[in-house]
């Protein structure tokens, strides 16, 4: 791989889901999406309804990447928080290592709340996340295709 | 950067797909999705210009089948492909997995792929990954054109290591799943590697 994969336990996992779920309630938002700076969905929380969050991950890594390299071409470091303000429905995203947090809210919300909440958590999904991130590089983590055949792999494309 | 989710049973790898302007990397990915059953995909995202050009990136999520429990989730990208989007580019290779580079093989494109191979080499050194230990498919795309030069002679060129190389005609979806194939293989065997 080109770097470390991130692999998330099951505990890790409902820790993260119990965080995003805090800062809903608190932020009145509509949704809350944790999101790997490379566009991976890590954990969703809220009305999603038919919300294609998959899609909304890739964008919004997308968007960072976008503004971080403007922002590189002004001489700075990047953008730490990104806000985008809709006629119904509004998102906000913040930075947080390699993480970005996004909360889509609607009038229901403010943006100085969700930016207060958003903020206010930061740090705690910064030190869970830099465990999970320890835990995935520590020697002896059995990974569940340490073991995977040729067979398996080559099942995965027996349809075409 | 593959991610693994224990709690969801789910792996998440991204495969990039590289190469000049007009190549066919969008065509490729268009052809998957046209392909596919709507269970194993989500929607094609494409970030194009008013004249279909792409402009920041195509996406769309493949989901291939379960191995020992884990549902196998392929991120496809593409990059656009003109030479005065380098800095959007360069972006959307952070955290690949696997490369599939699609060349042109007509012969006046022929500048434009080394260019272009140049450049993905660049971009991947940028982020500390190297192209000889990645997993990585050279797509030789429009063998249908009647300008379409020998595909050893455009291996030969564009040949970094040794690398699977797969002659395609994207629009008619010649060679486009056994790309797929060839680069997700690499990547699902460097799993186990790692």
């Amino acid at each position: 791989m080109t770097n470390s994969s991130i692999v998330m336990r099951e505990t890790r996992y409902h820790q993260i889901k119990a965080v995003l779920a805090r800062l809903r309630l608190d932020s009145s938002a509509r949704i809350v999406v944790l999101v790997d700076k490379d566009g991976q969905q890590i954990a969703v929380h809220g009305e999603l309804g038919d919300l294609d969050t998959t899609s909304l991950a890739s964008l919004a890594a997308g968007n960072v990447a976008a503004t971080g390299g403007m922002a590189q071409l002004i001489g700075e470091k990047e953008f730490p928080t990104l806000s985008h303000e809709g006629e119904k429905e509004s998102i906000h995203i913040s930075v947080i290592g390699r993480v970005l947090l996004v909360v889509v809210f609607d009038d229901r919300s403010s943006l100085g709340l969700v930016k207060l909440r958003s903020k206010q958590i930061s740090h705690e999904l910064a030190t869970t996340f830099a465990e999970i991130e320890r835990e995935s590089a520590a020697a002896g983590i059995s990974l569940p295709f340490s073991e995977i055949t040729d067979e398996e792999i080559d099942s995965l494309f027996s349809y075409q | 950067m593959t991610f693994i989710n224990y709690a969801s049973r789910e792996i998440n790898c991204k495969i990039v797909y590289y190469g000049p302007g007009l190549c066919g990397k969008t065509t490729n990915l268009q052809f998957i999705y046209d392909s596919t059953s709507a269970q194993a995909k989500g929607k094609l995202i494409s970030l194009a210009t008013e004249t279909d050009r792409t402009l920041f990136f195509d996406f769309m999520p493949l989901e291939l089948g379960t191995v020992r429990g884990f549902k196998t989730r392929f991120h496809l990208y593409t990059v656009p492909g003109q030479v005065f989007y380098e800095a959007s580019r360069k972006l959307i290779l952070k955290g690949v997995d696997g490369v599939v580079f699609v060349a042109d093989s007509q012969e006046e494109r022929m500048d434009a792929n080394i260019e272009s191979l140049y450049n993905l080499e660049e971009n991947l050194r940028a982020y500390s990954y190297e192209l000889m230990k990645l997993p990585y498919v050279l797509q030789l795309n429009k063998r249908d054109l009647p300008t379409a030069i020998p595909s050893t002679e455009l291996a030969s060129e564009l040949l970094r290591k040794d690398e699977p190389v797969v002659e395609a005609v994207a629009s008619t979806g010649v060679g486009v799943f056994d790309t797929l194939k060839a680069v997700a293989k690499q990547v699902l065997t460097e799993l186990r590697k790692s």
